[in-house]
Parts: structure tokens; C-alpha cells; sequence
């Protein structure tokens, strides 16, 4: 009976096939199925847990902070530079889909491409960023092309969360503002970008994760001298290359162990930074 | 009067500079996908695709090309990878979303988040360290010691487990609540709910994040060379190791030169195809959603 009702609601969802309604008796075995998924949600924890404990169990007696100093330091150079370069073009980006267009051709047009930019592996982007700026721009193995690698590979999460802070302002600000006589550009810089801010902060912090655990492009561009650059012409090793280098050697996992802690620190610490944010902002 | 000149001026400078940023990603595109299929093509002239698709040996040093143990380790890595954090992903989300009191539920959400952070060099390394070891343990003797396909699946499912479980979660909050109280209205029982309305219903979402999941654990490289033993031959069973395309570029590039490197390139074009294509079936299903 039960079946059959519900079946008739399966059309009114549009489901393709109608499936024959479950064979075996659903309430008694429903505590068993109950059970099964919540055995597989806890798997999701466990993982977690596990990654993160073993490596912290392997790893806190190998911290070494003065020993990762260069790659600490190229790490912030890194994303830094990175950051110049992307967000700059990433809120642009954002602004005019956001403030000056409604749609169309062109518009999609744009979305599609930073749809693409985001699918695009990085080892494409690596592939890229070493033949043109190392090789043809003549940058050699350095902290410039590197980031302007990686600056590529994080504009369309700029542009992404740029947009949603966007339209999380109200229209009627815009409104009051153009009413009261301001032009449109004092209006997004006054109004807009200002009542946007907390989510464009969050959306930089979370590009400035997605470059701290690059590895791939930068490995291909920025090279991996292991010292301090001193300018951004010199190659320089970030946290996630060397991570990369020390397990793929196998010279020092002591050492490996000790630069994944930090790594998980940081990307720990910039989560809570986001989760802090968007709790201001009261989207959840 | 000026005055009001010139903000307009001023407004119109800006609208161009904005627009400008926006040209920018499409020319970006262009250029990247433009640039490695130019450099990738001469490639074509020495060995042709058929014979770089298809080829079992990928030998620079005697100049053999064949991609095919490539291919074949990215696709079976992948889809091995796709089943698993479906049936975790899925399930995950529709425990978070219907079955767990609020408090727990957005525990389990920050862990989501936090999968979604974390380095994939540091699961690589994680895998390397512990996934290779437990392996190798299970299955001992194995050609890999460890370093096999099912390492690589077992990495990528991890890695691609947030975002299954965040796209399925976000389509599953958007039913609306009406399905949920006719269905029940009807008597039908929480689970004939779950599996036969709502993930029905949820359907578009979902999909579309398996798809941007199957992008992913395909582009995914680092991870993947540091548990996969990057052997390029066909593998004959899962303990086997295996090298998928992204590990291919990885490894050779610091030192290829001349049809070598047009080699890696043709498989980077290889992969750039791949992904915009997969891009394309995104593009494609979620279309109809935002029509609404």
C-alpha cells in the first residue's frame, strides 16, 4: 500500500524510470540500513582522524621551525605575490558580473571560461608556467614565475567567492546609494565592496590555502632552491614542494613528518579564519 | 556640470577596467589551452595519434611514444576512486543532511571542510606513509611493495570525498520541504523517503558533483606519483603500480628536451582535452538548474 503511494509521488519527481518499489520488508529491515549508514558517515570521520592523528602522532617530535624557515618564508612570498596578481583581476572579474551585467551570451561566455580555469589541473598550469614564463619570458626557475603560475590557477576561486559576497548585499543599498546622487563606482566602492567585505576576506583567505598546498605548478616553476630568495627573480622551495621533495627522496621522513604538521597547521588555522568569518556574516 | 562629466567618465574608465579583468579569464583560457595544444602538436609529425594513443611502450630514451598504460591507469584510478566516494560521499551527505541532530551534523561538516583543505601533497605523503605500508602488510610480495593502483584509489577517493559530499549536500538542502511532507503525508517510512524521492530529486546536483570529482581525481598529480610506484606498463592486477598521465608530466618534465618534451606535451593536451570535455557535461547538467 505504502508503496504504491509513494511510487505516484516518484512521477510527480520526474524520476525516468519508474523502479518497482523495494521487495523486501523496509521497516524490518530499516534499523539494519540505519546502522550501515551511519557505519559510513563515521568512515568519513575516521579518515580524517586517522590522517590527522597518525601524522600528528609520527610527526610532533619532529617540528622543526628554524630548519623550515626558508621554505616558511617562500611560502609567504608565494602567496603574497600570488595573491597581487589574482585578486586584483579576480574582483574585477567578479564586479562586472556581478554590478554591470544580467546575463547573455558574453556573460556565460565568461563563466564558462572560469568554469574551465577551475577544472584545469594544475600540473596543466605547471606545464604551461614552465615552458612560457621560464623558458620563453626567460624568467628561469623563480618566485615571479611561480606565481604568476599559481596566480592563474587561483583567479576563478577569487571570482567565485568575490561574486557570492557580492550578491549577498542588497539591491536596495545599491539603490539608496545611486538615489542619493553617488555615480556607480563610488556606489561598489562605498557601498558594495565595503557590506561585501567579511565574504571577500574569506574568499582570499581560502585562495591563500589553495596556494599553500600547491605543489604541482610551482614544483615546474618556481624550482626548489632550499634558501631564502632575495628577490623575486631566485628560485625558492614553498612548504608543499618541500614536503613533496623530502617523501619522493626519502632522504628525511623525520623531516617530512615535521613539514606536513606544519602544513596541516596552517590549513587548520585558515579554516577556522574562514569558519570565524562566515560565522559574521551569518550564513550558516 | 564638469563635475558631473567627469565622474561619468570616471564610471565609464572603470566599467572598462572591470571589464577588462573579465576578458582576461577568457583570454587565459584560450592562451593556456591554445599554448600546450601548439606545443603539443609538432608532436604529430614524428609519431602519429593513433600510434601515441594507443602505443603499449613509452620509452624516451628509443624514442617510443605510447600512451595507452597511461591512459589506462588515469581511467581505472579514477573510476575506481568515483565508486568509493560515491557510496561514502552520498551516503555521508544524506546522514549530515536528514539524520543527525544539527550539533553533530555541522561537526561532521567542519571535518568535511577540513578534507577539503588539506594539501594534496599531504595525502600523498599520508599514503605513503601509511595507506603503501597497510598494503603491503595485507598483500604482501606485491611488484609495488605497496605503491599500487589501489593505493592511488584509495588517495583519490579521500581527496575527492568533500566534494561529492558537498555538492550532494547542497542539492539535498535545496528540495523543497513540500516533496518531504507529501511524502510522509502519503506514509511513507524516513528511508522510502531518502532513496526513492530525494535522492531522485537531488539527482541533477549530484551528478554534477561527481562529475567536477572525476575532474579532479584526474588532474590530481603529486599525491598520485608518491603512491602509485609510476611504472608504465599495463597493470595486470590492482596490487600492480601504475603511472597515470598527470605523474607522467611531473616526472619527465625537468629534464625532457625536443621530442621528448613535445611528448609531454602532447599528453598534457591529452588530459586538457579530457578535462574540458568533462567541463562541458557539467556545463550541460546543471544547465536546466539555473534556468529556474
Amino acid at each position: 500500500m505504502e508503496n504504491t503511494l509513494v511510487s505516484k509521488i516518484m512521477r510527480n519527481v520526474k524520476s525516468p524510470k519508474n523502479k518497482p518499489p523495494g521487495k523486501s520488508n523496509m521497516r524490518s529491515g530499516e534499523r539494519i540500513i540505519y546502522g550501515v549508514m551511519g557505519l559510513i558517515a563515521t568512515t568519513t570521520f575516521m579518515i580524517l582522524v586517522c590522517l590527522v592523528g597518525y601524522l600528528l602522532f609520527k610527526g610532533i617530535w619532529h617540528i622543526d621551525i628554524i630548519k623550515l624557515m626558508p621554505a616558511i618564508i617562500t611560502t609567504i612570498y608565494m602567496v603574497g605575490l600570488g595573491l597581487l596578481f589574482a585578486v586584483p583581476i579576480g574582483m574585477g572579474c567578479a564586479i562586472y558580473l556581478n554590478e554591470y551585467t544580467r546575463g547573455g551570451k558574453f556573460v556565460s561566455t565568461i563563466r564558462f571560461a572560469n568554469q574551465c580555469l577551475t577544472a584545469v589541473p594544475s600540473i596543466i598550469f605547471g606545464l604551461f608556467g614552465t615552458m612560457f614564463f621560464v623558458t620563453q619570458l626567460k624568467m628561469g626557475y623563480s618566485l615571479l614565475a611561480g606565481a604568476l603560475t599559481v596566480a592563474i590557477a587561483i583567479v576563478p576561486t577569487v571570482v567565485k567567492t568575490t561574486e557570492e559576497a557580492l550578491m549577498t548585499v542588497p539591491l536596495s543599498f545599491r539603490e539608496a546609494s545611486l538615489s542619493l546622487g553617488a555615480s556607480k563606482i563610488s556606489t561598489i566602492w562605498r557601498v558594495v565592496i565595503p557590506s561585501a567585505l567579511p565574504g571577500i576576506l574569506a574568499g582570499i583567505v581560502l585562495s591563500m590555502g589553495r596556494i599553500i598546498g600547491e605543489t604541482a605548478a610551482i614544483y615546474l616553476t618556481a624550482g626548489m632552491v632550499f634558501e631564502i630568495p632575495k628577490s623575486v627573480m631566485e628560485s625558492g622551495r614553498t612548504l608543499s614542494v618541500h614536503l613533496y621533495m623530502l617523501a619522493k627522496e626519502g632522504l628525511s621522513f623525520e623531516e617530512a613528518y615535521g613539514t606536513a604538521i606544519v602544513l596541516l597547521v596552517v590549513i587548520l588555522t585558515l579554516n577556522l579564519i574562514t569558519y570565524r568569518i562566515g560565522k559574521k556574516i551569518g550564513k550558516k | 556640470m564638469g563635475n558631473a562629466r567627469s565622474k561619468k567618465i570616471i564610471d565609464f574608465i572603470m566599467k572598462i577596467i572591470f571589464l577588462a579583468s573579465a576578458v582576461i579569464t577568457i583570454i587565459l583560457v584560450a592562451f593556456i589551452g591554445g599554448y600546450v595544444v601548439s606545443q603539443g602538436i609538432p608532436f604529430f609529425k614524428h609519431i602519429p595519434l593513433f600510434d601515441f594513443l594507443f602505443g603499449t611502450k613509452w620509452a624516451p630514451s628509443g624514442d617510443k611514444y605510447g600512451l595507452a598504460p597511461m591512459l589506462v591507469a588515469s581511467a581505472l584510478g579514477t573510476f575506481g576512486a568515483i565508486i568509493i566516494a560515491i557510496v561514502i560521499g552520498v551516503i555521508t551527505a544524506i546522514v549530515m543532511v536528514e539524520i543527525l541532530p544539527p550539533k553533530l551534523a555541522s561537526i561532521l561538516s567542519a571535518g568535511v571542510d577540513l578534507l577539503a583543505g588539506i594539501p594534496s601533497v599531504v595525502y600523498g605523503f599520508w599514503g605513503l606513509m601509511f595507506v603503501v605500508p597497510v598494503i603491503n602488510e595485507v598483500i604482501p610480495n606485491t611488484i609495488g611493495q605497496g605503491s599500487s593502483l589501489l593505493a592511488v584509489i584509495i588517495i583519490l577517493a579521500i581527496m575527492v570525498l568533500p566534494i561529492v559530499i558537498r555538492m550532494t549536500e547542497v542539492s539535498l538542502r535545496a528540495i523543497p520541504s513540500e516533496l518531504k511532507e507529501g511524502a510522509f503525508a502519503l506514509g511513507a517510512s524516513h528511508l522510502q523517503y531518502i532513496f526513492q524521492i530525494q535522492l531522485l530529486a537531488a539527482k541533477s546536483g549530484t551528478l554534477a558533483g561527481i562529475v567536477l570529482a572525476v575532474g579532479r581525481a584526474l588532474g590530481e598529480t603529486m599525491a598520485v606519483i608518491l603512491v602509485a610506484g609510476n611504472a608504465a606498463i599495463f597493470p595486470k592486477s590492482i596490487t600492480d603500480p601504475v603511472r597515470t598521465l598527470t605523474a607522467n608530466i611531473a616526472l619527465e618534465m625537468g629534464y625532457a628536451y625536443g621530442l621528448h618534451q613535445q611528448a609531454l606535451f602532447a599528453t598534457g593536451m591529452v588530459l586538457f582535452l579530457i578535462i574540458i570535455g568533462i567541463n562541458c557535461v557539467v556545463q550541460i547538467l546543471m544547465r536546466p538548474k539555473k534556468e529556474k
